[in-house]
């Protein structure tokens, strides 16, 4: 199994990284890093730049040609390389090839765990009180909704509550957060007040740039609430 | 063209908390509406009671749409037949200045003073209302929202709710500046008052307008779908009715219409059908009691042709049911004067900048859209709205119109970032520069408040983190001596 660690994952959560190297091997699989990788090209792709995130999405197909599943901590990185490359090599017909088999064996890290190994109950313990942000890429285009949830469900001591709306984004939407910061913010507020209405002192999310982006809102406005990748919780919550 | 951008007219929005708590608590009201209508249609499918679930509903929609308008011309030519035939009038307008010549000869052979409007938004696209005024005839919005609004002297704020984002009390001021009097807020005060005020215009009207929801090409029957009865009563009291529909708003057969009614209330407010639907097939004939001697039909282009044929052909699909306004939360947070134009929300982002000047309205695609696809998964007509808008952006940037400063470092990036050195060295140098930003410490960890460059405008309300000691290469070069050592 190759870990697609994504740029933000690298930069920012090296943490929520290596625990889901932790959590995978603990559960004997073997993880490679193939160390060429770099950005799945997403930014490019979604401010109308096509051609950019062509050169990085070729660079992808050749980093991880050949891996048998490729595993992401990030929904939305995920869901690019399995939404968006086929269309990126739409008149390419040599790479949509090998990009159709790589989007069959490309898994956000909690569906893996899940729907692969079949595995929802890791015997974890995490005493808290917390809510799951559930972000969009990863539920509207990778389809994965259930899996995070099924894996904190069954976490000792984690009272897992609902956010009343929690089909609502963030806010992050890449480059959006910075061309409407207003409106980012505003939408980040009402996630964050919808999280804080529910008395849970961690959120938890699956997708290192919405969480960088409540992280970093929630600590502008002072916000006692810890913020979690769903595989540290995890990992935290089997002692690893 | 609006004037400002989209951001400065989101910011003024954001700053008005009373338009904030409106727009919210209507969404709110609709999206759990919509929920429950899904969840019993699904029912009524698995009893057989239904045409399908809303996947299954939106897959037939979406099907008759994309025929219907892969053959047009066919379609429109067979409605413009059987208008003729069941004795209608049909117009053909090019775009705005053509609607509103037919409409004011219309209104001049009948010697018209006073027109009555039921809702729509083609004649609001074409600004109707003030060609009209220009030649002295008073035009009367009647749908409750477009009525308060016409007071206001605003625009519609909502596809389906044109007011929502009025309060109570703002809507007692405007009525009690009609009829002279301080008004209490509630429900059956302003109803009546509305009733009352617009009863007398019904009476007097020389000419009623309309829209359509859909035109049924086979048998010319407009279908007219509402809440309120003054659809009712601008259809069929005054001597004249015009209809104006976009001409993407055919559907073949009176089946396929079947197909389109199970889908629009229920995405839009909830409710399984809207309170009146109405038919209307030809103008009055000879015995019947009510409705208008004469019946036009002006099927609008405007810029609608241009966009067959083209990638963004889907969405001519638009039922026009809001939904996506609704679940849009870009929308909830601002209401739709930010987008500065007739259609708002995500079908307003992908439309508006079709049917206008591009360059005009570019910076709705580029900054009122987080691209989290809750239009799409909405709409009943499954537009994806959110791959429109993504090719918005595609050609603002080759048009070179990009101009938040962020194509150039986007594409040095990208030519960068095929080259893993050329990465690992970035990152390097990101991860300094971010540390020696950061200087805030606070609960282990360091926080940059002031960021330079294309991160600036992410300061200015949020903090940026300090990226951790060591990358995730450095914790995986570690991890494998250690595995190493342990194997
Ligand atoms: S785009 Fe779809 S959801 Fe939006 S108004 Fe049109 S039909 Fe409704």
């Amino acid at each position: 199994m190759a870990l697609f660690i994504t740029c933000l994952g690298d930069l920012f959560f090296p943490r929520a990284g290596m625990a889901v190297v932790k959590l995978l091997e603990h559960l004997g699989v073997e993880v490679t890093f193939p160390e060429g990788q770099t950005c799945c090209g997403q930014p490019q792709w979604n401010s109308g730049y096509p051609e950019a995130a062509a050169a990085l999405a070729r660079h992808f197909l050749d980093v991880f040609d050949g891996a048998d599943y490729i595993v992401s901590p990030s929904g939305s990185c995920a869901s690019m390389v399995q939404h968006y490359y086929p269309e990126i090599f739409r008149d390419d017909p040599a790479r949509l090839d090998r990009t159709r088999q790589i989007s069959g064996r490309i898994y956000e890290f909690t569906q893996f765990l899940v729907e692969v190994l079949g595995v929802e109950d890791l015997g974890a313990r995490y005493p808290a009180r917390a809510t799951y942000h559930q972000s969009c890429h990863m539920t509207r285009l990778l389809g994965v909704e259930e899996p995070p949830l099924r894996l904190l469900r069954n976490v000792r001591d984690l009272e897992l509550v609902p956010l009343e709306h929690p089909e609502l984004c963030c806010g992050f939407g890449g480059t959006f957060s910075v061309k409407s910061p207003e409106v980012s913010v505003a939408m980040a507020d009402e996630k964050l007040d919808d999280v804080t209405r529910t008395g849970a002192d961690l959120l938890v999310g699956a997708d290192p740039s919405c969480l960088l982006h409540l992280a970093g809102r929630a600590h502008r406005r002072r916000l006692p609430l810890k913020i979690m990748h769903v595989a540290e919780v995890l990992a935290e919550g089997v002692g690893l | 063209m609006a004037g400002g951008t989209f951001r400065a007219r989101a910011r003024k929005a954001l700053e008005n908390p009373r338009l904030r708590r409106a727009v919210r608590v209507t969404m709110n009201n609709f999206m759990s509406a919509r929920r429950a209508a899904m969840a019993e249609l699904a029912q009524l499918a698995r009893e057989g009671l239904a045409l399908g679930d809303f996947a299954a509903m939106r897959e037939r929609a979406r099907a008759i749409k994309q025929h219907t308008l892969d053959h047009l011309d066919h379609y429109l030519a067979r409605a413009a037949t059987a208008i003729g035939e069941r004795g209608g009038h049909v117009h053909f307008a090019a775009g705005a200045h053509e609607v509103g010549e037919i409409v004011r000869e219309i209104a001049r052979r009948r010697g018209v003073t006073l027109a009555v409007k039921s809702k729509s938004m083609a004649t609001e696209e074409v600004h109707l209302n003030r060609a009209l005024q220009a030649d002295g005839i008073e035009v009367v919005e009647t749908d409750l929202g477009e009525y308060i609004i016409q007071l206001a002297g605003e625009t519609p704020s909502h596809i389906v709710g044109p007011a929502i984002h009025k309060t109570r009390e703002e809507i007692a001021q405007l009525f009690g500046r009609v009829v002279g009097r301080e008004l209490s807020t509630d429900t059956p005060t302003l109803t009546g008052v509305a009733r009352q005020v617009l009863r007398e215009k019904f009476v007097r009207a020389g000419m009623g307008i309309s829209g359509a929801n859909f035109v049924v090409a086979e048998t010319g029957t407009l279908c007219i779908v509402t809440n309120e009865g003054n659809g009712r009563l601008v259809t069929s009291a005054p001597p004249v009715h015009v209809a104006v529909v976009g001409i993407e708003k055919l559907v073949p057969t009176l089946a396929d219409l079947y197909v389109f009614l199970g889908l629009l209330a229920r995405s839009s407010t909830g409710q399984k059908i809207s309170v009146y639907t109405h038919m209307i097939t030809g103008p009055r004939r000879p015995g019947e009691a009510d409705g208008p001697e004469e019946l036009h039909v002006i099927f609008l282009d405007a810029g609608r042709s241009d966009i067959l044929g083209t990638e963004y052909q889907e969405v001519l699909h638009c039922i026009r049911c809001g939904a996506c306004l609704n679940h849009c939360p870009v929308y909830r947070q601002t209401g739709g004067h930010a987008y500065g134009a007739v259609y708002s929300g995500p079908v307003g982002t992908v439309l508006t900048p079709l049917l206008g000047e591009f360059r005009d309205w570019k910076d709705l695609p580029a900054e009122a859209c987080s691209l989290c696809a809750a239009c799409w998964e909405a709409c009943p007509v499954g537009i994806p709205l959110h791959d429109l808008i993504l090719k918005h952006r595609q050609k603002t940037a080759r048009e070179g119109l990009d101009q938040s400063g962020l194509g150039g470092p986007l594409r040095l990036g990208a030519a960068a970032w095929t080259k893993p050195w050329a990465y690992r060295l970035s990152v390097r140098v990101g991860r300094l520069a971010l540390r020696w930003f950061a200087r805030e410490e606070e609960g282990g960890r360091r926080w940059a408040v002031k960021a330079p460059g294309p991160l600036r405008a992410w300061t200015e309300g949020r903090d940026l983190p300090a990226p951790p000691e060591k990358s995730f290469r450095e914790l995986w070069a570690e991890h494998l001596r250690e595995r190493g050592q342990r194997a």
